[in-house]
C-alpha cells in the first residue's frame, strides 16, 4: 500500500488488544485467504496467521473460540452522518462510532452537515478532539465544499486538508451551480482530497419525497424522478474530466447512473461511486403504506434500478457499499411521510441485511460482499483494512448462521429510524477489532466463551 | 367493512353497495320535515380539518347532526395546532374526549393513516393531501347511480389537473371497483407517470371524447400556474375546457367543485341539465350520513363502551 491518509483518522485511547482468534473462517479475499485458522493480534496488528489450532496464546492474551465463527477484515463506511455538532440528541461521536462497530466497522467518515456546517478548520479542530476522546473506532471528518452548504462559496479546502479534513462534501445538498463545481475540481489539486457528491438536479425533484413511479402516482405524493440524479452525475463527471479531478459518488439509486458511471470508467476517468444497503434491497414498493421508515434522499427507486445497483456492484462500477446513516429523532418521523425528514439509519443492520437478501439466496458471493463492505475508504485514500500479517488489526467476527430480529434489543445508535426495523435477518457481529483494539463485544460473547 | 376509512382501496364492492343504499335510505329522511335519526345519540364525531374546507366539512357536519352524534368541529388555526402542538399529541388529546369517529382533512398524503394509528376512534379521511378523498368519490357514485340508474359498464372520463388531484385518484379507483371504464385526459404535465397502474386508460386530447357517458372535469387549480405546468389558463382552457360543443347531448357533466367558470368549464354547460354538480354537493351529506353509520352503527364498528348511553343500532327512523 502506498501513503493513505490513514492518520487523518481519530479515535480514543483504547488499549491494544492481545488476542487470539481460534479456528474462525478467515476470509479476505484480497488476501487471498478464504478457509479456517488462527490469527493472532498483538500490538494492534496481526502478529500471526496460523492453521487451525496452531498458534500459541502469549501470556495475558485473550482467547477467543471462534469455530463456526467468519472473520473478516473490519468494514469501512465513507458515508455517515453522526449528527454532531447541533444535534446530539440524534447521535454523537461516541453513540455512532459504537453503533458503527456494532455493526462490524473499523473505521467511518463522518459528513460535515451538521450544525454549524463543518467548513472551517476550528469545527474540524473541535470535532477531531471531540473524537480522540470519544470514538470507539478511528472515525474521519469530511468538510463540506462550500461555506455553510449554500454552495456559492468555496470552503478553504487547502487549509480544511491541512487540519486533517478527509474529504469534501456538501452530502445533503447537490452542488447546484456547475461554476461552484469546476472551481471546487480545479481547486482539488491544490487541496488533494477526494471530493464526494450527492447527486441530484433540485430543478428536477422539486417537492419531490419519494421515486416517481407507479408508486408516487397512486399515492400522489410528488416523486424525484431518476434523471434528477443521473443528469447531474453526467455533468460532474464530465466537468471532472475537464478538470482531470476525482470524484465519489454517493448513494447511487438509479439505473440510468450507473449506466453513467459505466460510461466514464470506460473513458478512464477517475470516479468512484457507492450504493447503500436500502437501494440494493428495498424498492418503491416499500413506501405504499407511507412508513416514514422507507423515507430517504435518494429515495428508494424501481426493482429495475435495484437489479442495475447490483449488477454495479458485482462489476465494481459501485465500488463499495455505504450505509448513509441518518439518525432522526423519533418525533420528528412521526409525522405525516411529505413532512418527515429523510434519512435512515443502518450501521448495524448493513451486513446482516445484504447478507440475508443477497448471499443467502446465490445473489452474491460473499466474498464480494466483504470487499464491497470493505472498501468505503479507498476513494478518500485510505488503506483497504485486510488480515494479512502485519497489516493493522482490524477485524470482525461474524456469525453467519445467527438469526435476529432489527432492534429487537434496541439499537447502540441514539435513534432508531432503521429501513429494516422488525426484519428477520441472518448474521450477526459478535465482535470487532478496530485498529487493533476490540470496539465492540456483542454483550452474551464473553471472554473465551465458545460461540 | 373495515374499521376506518382511508382509501377507497378499503371497500369491497359489497361495502360500497351497501354504503350508496344506505344513502338512498337516509335521502328519505332527508326529504322529511325532521330530518334527524338517533343512530349516534350520545355518541362524538370529532371534525378535524387541517386544511381549509366548505364543502366537507359542512356536510360532515350536518351528516353528523342529522344523526344525533355530539359533533365537535376544530379547525387547524386557532387550536394548539398553532401553538406548535404535534399531530400525535393532538389526536391522543381529542380521543381522551373518546370520540367514535375522527373525520381528519389533512394537506399530507397518509395524515389519515397516522392518525388512525393514534386514536381509538374510527377514522374517515376527508382528503389527505393529493392522495385521496375517498367520501368524495363515494356520493359521486351515488349521484352517478341515480341519475344514470347503474354505474357498471360505464364509460367515464376524468379530465383535467391529475396531477395534484386527490378526487381523481379516488375516483379512478371508485369508477373501476363499480365496473365503470376509465380513461383519464389531461395536459401531458398534469399526468403523473405509471397512473395508468390504478387501472386506468390515459389520454392527452380530447378528440375521443364522444366515447364518454360520463366526463368528470376536475379543478384547474390557478396555483399550479406558477409551476408552469401549462403554459397559460388560456390555452388550457382551449385544449381542455369542456363546453357546448365538445360536450355531447346525451353525455354527463360532472365536477367536484368549486368550478372555475371559463375555465375547466364554460358557463353553458354548468348550467345544462346534464350537469350533476349541484346534485353532488346534495348527496354529500346524505352519502356521509351513511359512511358514518357504516363505521359506527353498521355492525363491524368498534364496540362501544358499556356506560355508553345510546340506543344499540337499528334503522333508521325518524326520531
Amino acid at each position: 500500500m502506498s501513503i493513505t491518509l490513514d492518520s487523518l483518522l481519530d479515535r480514543a485511547d483504547l488499549a491494544s488488544a492481545g488476542l487470539l482468534i481460534r479456528r474462525a473462517h478467515l476470509l479476505d479475499p484480497r488476501a487471498g485467504l478464504d478457509g479456517p485458522g488462527d490469527l493472532l493480534v498483538r500490538g494492534g496488528a496481526v502478529a500471526e496467521i496460523g492453521a487451525p489450532g496452531a498458534l500459541e496464546a502469549p501470556a495475558h492474551a485473550e482467547v477467543v473460540e471462534a469455530e463456526g465463527l467468519h472473520a473478516f477484515p473490519a468494514f469501512v463506511d465513507p458515508h455517515v452522518h453522526l449528527r454532531t455538532p447541533g444535534r446530539e440528541d440524534e447521535e454523537d461521536i461516541e453513540t455512532g462510532t459504537r453503533s458503527a462497530a456494532a455493526g462490524g466497522y473499523g473505521a467511518i467518515l463522518a459528513m460535515p452537515n451538521t450544525d454549524p456546517v463543518v467548513d472551517s478548520a476550528s469545527v474540524l479542530g473541535s470535532l477531531r478532539e471531540r473524537a480522540r476522546a470519544e470514538a470507539r473506532i478511528p472515525t474521519g471528518f469530511t468538510a463540506a465544499v462550500t461555506m455553510g452548504q449554500r454552495g456559492e462559496q468555496l470552503t478553504e479546502m487547502a487549509e480544511l486538508a491541512q487540519a486533517g479534513a478527509a474529504g469534501f462534501t456538501d452530502d445533503g445538498l447537490p452542488l447546484r451551480s456547475a461554476s461552484i463545481m469546476r472551481q471546487a475540481l480545479a481547486y482539488q489539486r491544490l487541496a488533494r482530497r477526494c471530493i464526494a457528491l450527492h447527486e441530484e438536479d433540485p430543478a428536477l425533484s422539486g417537492d419531490g419525497v419519494m421515486h416517481e413511479g407507479e408508486v408516487s402516482a397512486l399515492l400522489g405524493v410528488a416523486g424525484i424522478p431518476s434523471v434528477s440524479e443521473s443528469t447531474m452525475v453526467a455533468r460532474d463527471t464530465e466537468l471532472a474530466a475537464y478538470e482531470d479531478g476525482f470524484i465519489h459518488v454517493q448513494h447511487v439509486s438509479a439505473r440510468q447512473t450507473v449506466e453513467v458511471l459505466e460510461r466514464a470508467r470506460a473513458a478512464g476517468l477517475r470516479v468512484t461511486a457507492e450504493a447503500t444497503p436500502h437501494h440494493l434491497l428495498l424498492t418503491h414498493e416499500c413506501v405504499r403504506g407511507l412508513d416514514t421508515h422507507y423515507k430517504m434522499n435518494p429515495p428508494l427507486r424501481s426493482e429495475d434500478d435495484r437489479q442495475a445497483l447490483i449488477d454495479g456492484l458485482r462489476s465494481g462500477v459501485l465500488g463499495c457499499i455505504a450505509t448513509d446513516h441518518a439518525p432522526h429523532a423519533r418525533e420528528e418521523k412521526e409525522e405525516p411521510f411529505e413532512v418527515a425528514p429523510m434519512g435512515v439509519t443502518g450501521l448495524e443492520s448493513a451486513f446482516a441485511a445484504v447478507h440475508t437478501d443477497l448471499v443467502v439466496p446465490g445473489v452474491l458471493t460473499l466474498g464480494l460482499v466483504v470487499e464491497r463492505m470493505t472498501a468505503g475508504g479507498e476513494p478518500f485514500g485510505l488503506a483497504i483494512p485486510t488480515l494479512a500479517k502485519g497489516a493493522p488489526a482490524s477485524v470482525c467476527l461474524v456469525d453467519l448462521e445467527a438469526e435476529w430480529e432489527v432492534g429487537e434489543s434496541g439499537y447502540e445508535s441514539r435513534s432508531s429510524n432503521c429501513a429494516f426495523a422488525g426484519r428477520r435477518l441472518v448474521g450477526r457481529v459478535r465482535m470487532t477489532i478496530a485498529a487493533g483494539a476490540v470496539a465492540f463485544r456483542e454483550r452474551s460473547f464473553a471472554i473465551g466463551a465458545v460461540a | 367493512m373495515k374499521r376506518h376509512l382511508l382509501s377507497v382501496d378499503d371497500l369491497s364492492r359489497e361495502d360500497i353497495e351497501r354504503i350508496l343504499g344506505r344513502a338512498e335510505s337516509f335521502a328519505e329522511v332527508s326529504g322529511r320535515e325532521i330530518k334527524k335519526v338517533p343512530t349516534l345519540r350520545g355518541r362524538t364525531v370529532i371534525n378535524l380539518f387541517y386544511e381549509a374546507s366548505t364543502r366537507t366539512s359542512s356536510s360532515f357536519e350536518l351528516a353528523a347532526k342529522r344523526l344525533s352524534a355530539d359533533l365537535v368541529s376544530i379547525k387547524a388555526q386557532g387550536s394548539s395546532v398553532d401553538k406548535g402542538e404535534s399531530l400525535k399529541d393532538n389526536i391522543q388529546t381529542l380521543s381522551a374526549y373518546d370520540p367514535a369517529a375522527v373525520v381528519f382533512r389533512s394537506p399530507h398524503a397518509g395524515a389519515a393513516g397516522l392518525v388512525a394509528r393514534w386514536t381509538p376512534a374510527s377514522v374517515i379521511n376527508a382528503g389527505d393531501g393529493k392522495h385521496e378523498h375517498p367520501t368524495q368519490a363515494l356520493l359521486d357514485l351515488y349521484t352517478l347511480r341515480r341519475r344514470a340508474g347503474r354505474l357498471e359498464g360505464l364509460n367515464v372520463w376524468i379530465v383535467g389537473d391529475l396531477l395534484h388531484s386527490r378526487v381523481a385518484r379516488s375516483n379512478i379507483l371508485a369508477f373501476g371497483r363499480m365496473g365503470c371504464r376509465v380513461t383519464v385526459c389531461g395536459p401531458p404535465t398534469l399526468i403523473p407517470r405509471g397512473i395508468e397502474s390504478l387501472g386506468c386508460e390515459v389520454r392527452i386530447t380530447l378528440d375521443d371524447l364522444a366515447q364518454a357517458d360520463v366526463v368528470y372535469a376536475l379543478r384547474m387549480q390557478h396555483e399550479r400556474m406558477t409551476g408552469s405546468f401549462v403554459p397559460s389558463l388560456r390555452e388550457y382552457a382551449a385544449q381542455y375546457q369542456i363546453d357546448g360543443r365538445r360536450l355531447g347531448a346525451g353525455q354527463l357533466l360532472m365536477h367536484p367543485g368549486p368550478v372555475n367558470r371559463g375555465v375547466e368549464l364554460s358557463a353553458e354547460v354548468i348550467d345544462s341539465p346534464q350537469a350533476l354538480i349541484t346534485d353532488q354537493v346534495e348527496s354529500g351529506v346524505v352519502v356521509r350520513m351513511a359512511v358514518l353509520y357504516e363505521l359506527l352503527a353498521g355492525g363491524s364498528g368498534p364496540p362501544r363502551r358499556a356506560d355508553d348511553p345510546s340506543r344499540p343500532a337499528s334503522e333508521p327512523q325518524p326520531a
